[in-house]
């Protein structure tokens, strides 16, 4: 808490220059609303909010749910099928340069304007840095202990299972961070493309209504549920690596 | 002697590259069942080299090793190998990296764990059993990393400089009760060393390697009683002996 206090501070002398800026000048709050229109805007949709904000997030969780899933279970294959990892790893490096965002009116024809295809791009979105991490993770397993562990005699099996896989954690989760920054954005996103609720339909509606207000106003709590998603991944890297804390102190039992 | 434990003949081992390194050429060693043998030499004689033909994790380019009549040739976990760096599993506590050989050799976690407890107080590790590797000394990891090749169900050790990371304070303490800790239960040892005063504390034989491409120069058998304590390092028998070794290193006119 203590190191986000300078960011904090930031912000607030932001908005408030903001609001003195807007005011001072009259800009019309069409073009450019004062944060506390923003906040206005809030309180009037309090009600109508937390219905968007429950699909749109169930969508991003789910994907990325999913894209662990696919990413973990490519990237064991990738590791340790050689002949996977050469057709595989180089089509993966490259489709990561494909935006996967051209393919959401694709998957809207596809799979109509449910959930599915929300969940689709999400999963498109965070499967590729998941993939790619934990993969090089697997590799990048330190080849002296794999050597050692193989002197004792483990198999293939139990040097997947005893060091790979945990040499592989730290890289998972820095994967599914870059997936959960961009998960929410690639939710609202594919919600443009038709939905029946979230944020993304949210924002068009908005638009359609010139609440330039309510589009701004929304568009901050994307932000706040990204980096809310991505605080929480970070938490549970704390304790799914316990031996990996900073300041880990030597505690005596005596 | 038919009772070797451990036997090495004409072993020869270049690593591959560009040029190849000849690391060892034409060795031959052996230890007798229960005996404490060093390997003494100096730095990049190929010293490692050896104990990995032993683990198995090396084939060499030409010549035989084998444990207990075995070869060790493309053959894992004949022997307990004590590789030069700790190689802790960071991810574990102090009590599954102590077990870690013993699992994987397939002894039952339950029994593998209550097998530690009864060492932990002797590695000086019994208040750090839930502790995390990072959270260890140099000499602690080093201990535990000792405790799990001791914890291996093979009746021959291949310890590579089990004691480096240590002060030289600290290193004749431990030689002292490396000592002892070997004589409770009597398993064949090959230590790696490039301390004389170590290799002569502790060992029955000594094998003295040349600088690269390393080959054997002396065999020295060591015949002080036991146990055998730091102050015998100025006993007129100990002298004669190191005078040998240093002669075999040309360290001496
Ligand atoms: N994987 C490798 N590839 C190529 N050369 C190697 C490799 N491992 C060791 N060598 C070379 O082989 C020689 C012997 O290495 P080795 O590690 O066996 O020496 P050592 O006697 O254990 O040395 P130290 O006392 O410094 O540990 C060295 O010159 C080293 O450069
Ligand atoms: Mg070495």
């Amino acid at each position: 808490m203590r190191e986000l206090l300078p960011a904090m501070i930031f912000v607030g002398l932001l908005l408030v220059g903001w609001e003195m800026w807007v005011r001072a000048r009259d800009i019309p709050t069409y073009l450019l609303p004062p944060p506390s229109d923003l906040w206005q805007a809030f309180i009037d949709q309090r009600h109508a909010l937390p219905v968007h904000i429950r699909t749109t997030l169930g969508e991003a969780l789910l994907g990325l749910l999913c894209a662990s899933l696919l990413g973990v279970l490519l990237a064991g294959l990738i590791a340790s099928v050689p002949l996977i990892r050469r057709v595989l790893y180089p089509l993966l490096v490259i489709s990561q340069n494909i935006p996967v965002l051209v393919l959401a009116p694709l998957l809207a024809v596809w799979f109509g304007f449910g959930m599915t295809p929300k969940v689709v791009i999400v999963v498109l979105i965070g499967f590729f840095p998941i993939v790619v991490n934990t993969t090089d993770g697997l590799l990048r397993a330190d080849r002296e202990i794999v050597e050692l562990v193989r002197s004792m005699g483990a198999n293939r099996w139990q040097i997947f299972r005893t060091v790979l896989v945990p040499s592989a954690i730290p890289s998972f989760f820095a994967g599914l961070q870059i997936g959960a920054a961009y998960a929410v954005i690639g939710a609202v996103i594919a919600e443009w493309m038709g939905a029946s609720s979230g944020l993304g339909l949210f924002i068009t509606r908005s638009q359609r209504a010139f609440r330039t207000d309510q589009i701004f106003m929304a568009v901050v709590v994307i932000a706040l549920i990204s980096v809310m998603l991505f605080a929480s991944v970070r938490l549970l890297a704390h304790f799914a690596m316990p031996w990996n804390r900073d300041g880990v102190q030597v505690t005596k039992t005596t | 002697m038919t009772e070797a434990a451990v036997r090495l003949e004409g072993v020869r081992h270049v690593y591959a590259g560009d040029p190849p390194v000849v690391a060892v050429e034409n060795i031959s060693i052996e230890a007798s069942k229960g005996s404490f043998v060093s390997l003494l030499g100096p730095s990049g004689c190929g010293k490692s080299t050896i104990l990995r033909v032993l683990a198995g994790l090396i084939a060499p380019t030409a010549g035989t090793a084998s444990i207990d009549g075995q070869s060790a040739v493309g053959c894992y976990s004949l022997a307990a190998h004590m590789p030069q760096r700790d190689l802790l599993l960071p991810w574990r506590r102090v009590e599954a990296n102590a077990t870690l050989g013993a699992e994987i050799a397939g002894i039952p976690r339950a029994e593998a764990r209550s097998l530690a407890d009864r060492l932990y107080e002797r590695f000086g590790l019994d208040e750090f059993v839930h502790a995390w590797p990072s959270q260890l000394s140099g000499g602690m990891r080093q201990r535990l990393a000792l405790l799990r090749t001791f914890l291996m169900p093979r009746s021959t050790l291949l310890l590579d400089e089990p004691l480096g990371a240590l002060d030289a304070l600290t290193r004749r303490e431990m030689q002292e009760w490396l000592e002892n800790v070997w004589q409770s239960d009597r398993r064949t040892v090959l230590l790696v060393t490039h301390d004389i005063e170590e290799a002569l504390l502790l060992s029955d034989v000594v094998y003295v390697m040349s600088p690269r491409p390393g080959h054997i120069v002396a065999r020295i058998d060591v015949n002080l009683a036991r146990p055998r304590r730091t102050s015998d390092i100025i006993s007129p028998g100990f002298v004669e002996l190191k005078e040998r070794v240093l002669e075999a290193l040309h360290m001496r006119p």
